[in-house]
């Protein structure tokens, strides 16, 4: 879309001009485009019949809009143009400290964040227990939630970021950890901590036997033939009604517990043996720090692994499959333990996911997440942990704060539902953060071993797998 | 055997649609290498404009011969998915062209997500169900197989337009130019081929072809929902795999063999299971033929 | 260092009758060949010889149509490469390679390029990751240690300063060694290089003379090179092999290849009269390499088409210089696999089970024995032999001259059943019962 300016910037004549005929274009466009997907609408009679309403006024917005935004871009060009190279000069410096150091505070960050978010609702309400009442919801929404897809995302990160192995169906690992967790503890009663293991080794078992056939193939076969087998999954989760209940889902899952503490409201709970007051915040709390950990310690494996010769393998896969084979690798074990290793941890996550609601269902599992999970390893940089978390933090936390926009209510009317758009402005932010940065957040990749000094290495030279 | 082959027949059916979706994704990735996972939305885009176009002919004009209907249906929806696959290329697409491979893939899964809940926003949730276009069918003589007129419609449509396409990419200049920018694109444009244009004629192309789907299947059940773009989109996605990506006939045979593969399963084992089925044969198709039933083989070059 | 190779006068690499095919497409048609211990063997020919095919098929990136590669290493193992796994090749019988057109790790740094070649040593000593993971000390001295090896190296291309840096990023000229070191970095006994030389300027192309002579003198690796850059080849190998169209046409050293008529035809593809001419024209021009000069005449603008397609299939890519006196070698290429089939065809159908005197319907107690422990019997002839009712090491045995004869037809093969004793190795194995093989032999199975 962006023009390329080739006019001097003084002819401002040609330039309006220009911009005038491109914005009537856009305007053009815009109106065949919406003419009828906005232009009516389709709406059920009483009788179940469809019945169209006109909506023209809407219609015209839209077209105003497009050729206004296009007449702005195109007429403004030279000028960004400009700003863009003196900006340019003024950029090309080291990174700052708070950069390099953001991993740090970033982490010191999510350790008080639970206590933080307390303490300043406490200070806004005026009691203890209204900022613990309070802190629920960020707590548990964006807390847990976002931190659940950092985990993901770092666990998908093995497999697309450093093996360059595209895998479309990611979130079946997460099913297969979260009903394990579910089944296993609903027949045989056993425990979160012996659970959470044992999911991860079921998901990796799975990585294994999916893996097995499908890594000769090549490139996108790759990525269709895991798309099919996430889908495989969720569709026999929800048809083999006997065991998994269907779409019903699986409810009354087992509460995680702290060392045999549990989280429950009677005398020997968590609260009554600290003497605090009864809350269901506290194992929210519990539930933050323990993904915290996990998240946590799918980061450690990662940077550790990237040191040894398995990690290095890796990154060299997705560099070129062939000159690996030629230096004495094998390249399907190689790939098959990327493979298992991502699902080990989309394992951990799922089993701590069904410990969470208490309830999983297939619906929590449908392609889209593995597409989102995706799209966060991709929009924070291929491999680097602390812009995938960014990504990740970004794209829920946004999309759970539009929850929030209450407000807007006041400026479109009460019929304003902000929900509804959540996941249209998550498509179209995922766009344009693509297109304004191709590489992600971060896009460079730290070496795992240096000589003399470390350099960060360029996006440039990093390939990004043919698998 | 009168069931096996009714079951084919709404087989083939099922399987033109899958088809015709398919060569949209098989021709954009054997031109930019790239999934279009938008496509299935486009298709469902494409639907939702057939529907409007009924409901207005319908609305503004009243009784219009069913013949007509369908074929404004199609020519409207053509040129308007055309358009907007044209915009979305232009806008999601063609930045990232020559960048980062897996950039297009997470710009076209955005695309996805925003395209189907941009119908959801403007049409509403529920399903759009029309009344039925075509009616009755006739039974083959001596036998209890009925053919209904709508799904020899389907079949009838797809075949004429498969003819039309294959003369368009075998026998027109746009076609030549296509076919040598899927060979090699540097090369196409040193000899003076515009290839981003050739490439949004690509991707317009695809379009139409989905919408022509859209409609057909819309025709065929009756119903649309904002939904609906995902799962033909993943089986005709599959079918191109199948067929071997890239390859145009394979798109078709695909296609074919994924709605016969459904069609037969549902009916004689269990209709649950039918997409299971189709994947799984994906899967094992895939394994044993790595570039699928007619894709050339990929030649590891050392 | 020539009396080195006399003195160690063992072949490292011993390529029999072997033939690529690619559908009906002959690239690599019955080549014989050895490459000494210790010694610069150059496999050169014109473009589409068939060159890279070789090197393809010794590293397991292809697997030969027939025939046999004999990898022995300076301890005496011996492979049969052609029925290994090509990373199996690397690591049990270390022979290393590089690519034509340059394979790095271009978003790893140099060191981490160096780092990934020592991956097997490294896993070994990492405990295949877990006790690497828990930080065991083994692993943390071996990783060091293998950071001083690529330091080594790193001295030995001259790019230590550029250690950090990614190797996407060097020029061209370093790229070449880096994957040379990178090779090295693998401790291969046989190292074989595709196109060392290519693009490189000539005191580049000096330095590489240099590094490689190093190389081998000091590690005592033996060296497999496709050459075009004459001045290379002259200069340091020991032997060369001329290849066109997928035939040996000269084999020798680098003074007796030069002034073969037939290699110098191959390279300038002229008919035979301007050849002499072009001799006369030399000598009286005081040219006393032929060759160089050929060179200079033809190979760089076959490069170019190479380069555009480095990997196309060697008859589509006859240059077009090479026609006239190609045309002729073409035809016999073309027509001995013929011949051999009209001679084959009418046995094949004789035989299909039970021409062979001792041909059988099927297994004895039902169970085969593994044919492919005689040496010079692949899966391929295994099946084929299978196939025409031989299952065991005592029909092989037992074999007359005529039955000879009639195998040979239809493995396609002629004289190789004598010449690698099959007989007798079929006697020793049918003794032995279902003992090991006569001599120890790794690869094959997988």
């Amino acid at each position: 879309m962006k023009p390329i300016v080739d006019i001097e910037p003084k002819e401002s004549d040609s330039v309006f001009a220009k911009a005038l005929k491109e914005g009537l274009v856009a305007g053009a466009l815009a109106l065949g485009l919406f003419c009828l997907i906005v232009g009516f609408r389709t709406e059920q009679n009483i009788r179940n019949e469809l019945i169209l309403t006109q909506r023209w006024g809407l219609l015209a917005i839209f077209v105003a809009v497009a050729a206004v935004a296009r007449f702005l871009i195109t007429y403004t060009a030279p000028w960004r143009e400009e700003r863009k190279k003196t900006r340019r000069v003024v950029e090309a410096k080291e990174p700052s400290a708070f950069r390099k150091s953001f991993p740090k505070i970033g982490l010191g960050l999510l350790f008080i964040y639970p206590f933080l978010v307390i303490l300043i609702l406490a200070a806004y309400n005026g009691s203890m227990m209204g900022g613990l009442q309070g802190s629920l919801k960020y707590v548990d929404n964006f807390g847990i939630q976002i931190l659940i897809y950092v985990m993901l995302a770092w666990g998908l990160n093995i497999v697309v970021g450093l093996a360059g192995l595209l895998d479309l169906g990611y979130v079946a690992f997460y099913a297969v950890g979260a009903y394990s967790y579910a089944l296993l503890s609903a027949h045989f009663g056993f425990s979160f901590w012996l659970l959470l293991p044992m999911a991860g080794i079921f998901a990796a078992t799975w990585g294994v036997i999916l893996g097995f056939p499908v890594l000769r193939l090549r490139g996108d076969y790759l990525a269709i033939v895991t798309l099919a087998f996430g889908e495989i999954i969720r569709l026999i989760l929800i048809n083999w009604t006997v065991v998994t209940k269907g779409t019903f889902g699986i409810s009354g899952i087992a509460k995680a517990t702290l060392f045999g503490i549990p989280f429950v409201p009677g005398p020997n709970g968590f609260a009554a043996l600290l003497g605090l007051p009864n809350s269901g915040v506290y194992y929210k709390i519990f539930l933050y720090y323990l993904i915290l950990l996990l998240a946590l310690l799918t980061a450690w494996v990662t940077i550790r692994l990237r040191r040894m010769p398995i990690g290095r393998a890796w990154e060299a896969l997705r560099e070129d499959e062939i000159a690996c084979r030629s230096l004495g690798i094998n390249t399907t074990t190689t790939k098959l333990t990327a493979f298992a290793t991502g699902a080990m941890f989309g394992g951990f996550a799922g089993s701590f996911f069904a410990a969470r609601q208490g309830f999983v269902s297939p619906e929590s599992f449908v392609f889209l997440e593995s597409a989102i999970i995706l799209a966060m390893v991709v929009l924070g940089g291929m491999g680097s942990l602390v812009g995938i978390a960014i990504a990740a933090a970004v794209m829920i936390g946004g999309t759970e704060l539009l929850r929030e926009l209450e407000f807007l209510k006041l400026v479109f009317g009460n019929d304003f539902t902000p929900e509804l758009y959540r996941m249209l402005l998550f498509g179209l932010a995922m766009i344009v953060v693509m297109v304004w940065k191709p590489r992600g957040f971060a896009g460079s990749r730290e070496p795992s071993a240096f000589l003399h000094k470390r350099k960060m290495v360029s996006g440039e030279f990093t390939k990004e797998g043919h698998g | 055997m009168e069931y096996f082959i009714q079951q084919s027949i709404n087989g083939l059916t099922l399987g033109s649609i899958y088809g015709l979706i398919a060569i949209g994704y098989t021709m954009v990735y054997g031109i930019i290498g790239m999934i279009n996972f938008a496509h299935g939305d486009v298709f469902m885009l494409g639907a939702f404009m057939a529907m409007i176009i009924f409901l207005a002919l319908t609305t503004f004009i009243g009784g219009v011969p069913v013949v007509l209907a369908l074929l404004l249906m199609m020519v409207v929806a053509m040129l308007l998915t055309g358009l907007w696959s044209w915009t979305i290329e232009r806008l999601a697409y063609r930045p990232l062209r020559g960048s980062f491979r897996l950039a297009p893939l997470i710009t076209a899964i955005g695309m996805s997500i925003a395209l189907s809940n941009f119908v959801q926003v403007t049409q509403g949730p529920r399903n759009k169900p029309i009344p039925p276009l075509v009616n009755g069918g006739i039974t083959v003589y001596g036998t209890n197989i009925t053919i209904a007129y709508k799904q020899m419609v389907i079949i009838i449509v797809t075949a004429v337009l498969l003819a039309a396409f294959w003369y368009l990419v075998n026998k027109t200049s746009l076609g030549r130019a296509q076919r040598s920018c899927e060979q090699d694109r540097k090369m196409a444009a040193l000899l003076g081929i515009d290839v981003d244009r050739t490439i949004s004629m690509t991707f317009v192309m695809g379009a139409m072809l989905a919408a022509v789907a859209g409609t057909l299947y819309l025709m065929f059940y009756g119903v649309i929902s904002f939904t609906d773009g995902f799962v033909p989109g993943v089986k005709a996605f599959t079918a191109a795999v199948l067929g071997g990506i890239g390859s145009l006939p394979g798109a078709v045979v695909g296609g074919l063999l994924i709605g016969l593969i459904e069609a037969l399963w549902s009916a004689y084992f269990s209709i649950d299971y039918k997409d299971v089925a189709a994947f799984s044969i994906l899967a094992i198709v895939l394994i044993f033929l790595p570039s699928g039933i007619l894709g050339r083989p990929e030649v590891e070059k050392v | 260092m020539i009396s080195e190779v006399q003195n160690n006068p063992s072949a490292i690499l011993r390529v029999e009758r072997l033939s690529m095919k690619f559908g009906g497409l002959i690239a690599i048609n019955d080549l014989n060949f050895e490459a000494k211990r210790g010694a610069i063997t150059a496999l050169i020919g014109p473009n589409g010889a068939g060159k890279t095919t070789v090197f393809n098929c010794i590293t397991g990136f292809y697997k030969p149509t027939e025939g046999m590669l004999t990898l022995t290493r300076q301890n005496g193992e011996e492979y049969l490469l052609e029925r290994m796994a090509d990373f199996v090749i690397t690591k049990k019988a270390k022979v290393a390679r590089t690519f034509q057109n340059i394979r790095l790790f271009s978003g790893l740094t140099v060191l981490e390029n160096l780092l990934v070649a020592q991956h097997n040593p490294l896993m070994l000593s990492s405990g295949f990751t877990v006790l690497g993971l828990l930080g065991f000390p083994t692993y943390k001295k071996a990783a060091g240690d293998a950071i001083e090896k690529a330091r080594f190296w790193l001295e030995k291309i001259n790019l230590v300063d550029r250690a950090d840096d990614p190797a996407g990023d060097l020029p061209y000229g370093a790229q070449r060694r880096l994957e040379i070191a990178r090779a090295m970095c693998t401790e291969p006994e046989l190292l074989c290089l595709d196109e060392p030389a290519a693009g490189l300027n000539a005191r580049e192309s000096a330095e590489l003379n240099k590094l490689l002579l190093d190389i081998r003198a000091e590690t005592g690796t033996s060296i497999l090179l496709i050459e075009h850059d004459m001045s290379v080849v002259m200069e340091i190998s020991d032997h060369v092999v001329v290849l066109e169209y997928g035939t040996k046409i000269s084999d020798g050293t680098p003074d007796t290849v030069k002034n073969d008529p037939k290699v110098i035809a191959a390279y300038l593809g002229v008919e035979d009269e301007e050849v002499v001419e072009l001799i006369e024209q030399a000598e009286a021009a005081g040219v006393d390499d032929i060759t160089a000069a050929v060179d200079l005449l033809s190979t760089e603008a076959l490069h170019e088409i190479e380069e555009a397609h480095p990997d196309a299939a060697p008859v589509e890519l006859i240059p077009a210089a090479a026609i006239a006196d190609g045309a002729s070698s073409k035809v016999k290429s073309a027509r001995k696999p013929a011949a051999k089939k009209t001679q084959a065809a009418p046995a094949t159908s004789k035989i299909k089970a039970g021409s062979t005197s001792n041909a059988l319907e099927a297994p004895r107690a039902g169970k085969a024995d593994k044919l492919i422990l005689i040496k010079g019997i692949g899966p391929v002839n295994e099946r084929k032999l299978n196939e025409h009712g031989i299952f065991h090491f005592d029909q092989i045995a037992a074999w007359k001259k005529a039955d000879i004869v009639a195998a040979e037809a239809y493995l396609a093969f002629d004289g190789r059943i004598a010449r690698e004793d099959w007989i007798g190795q079929a006697k020793k194995l049918a003794k032995e019962g279902q003992a090991k093989p006569a001599q120890k032999k790794t690869g094959g199975a997988k």
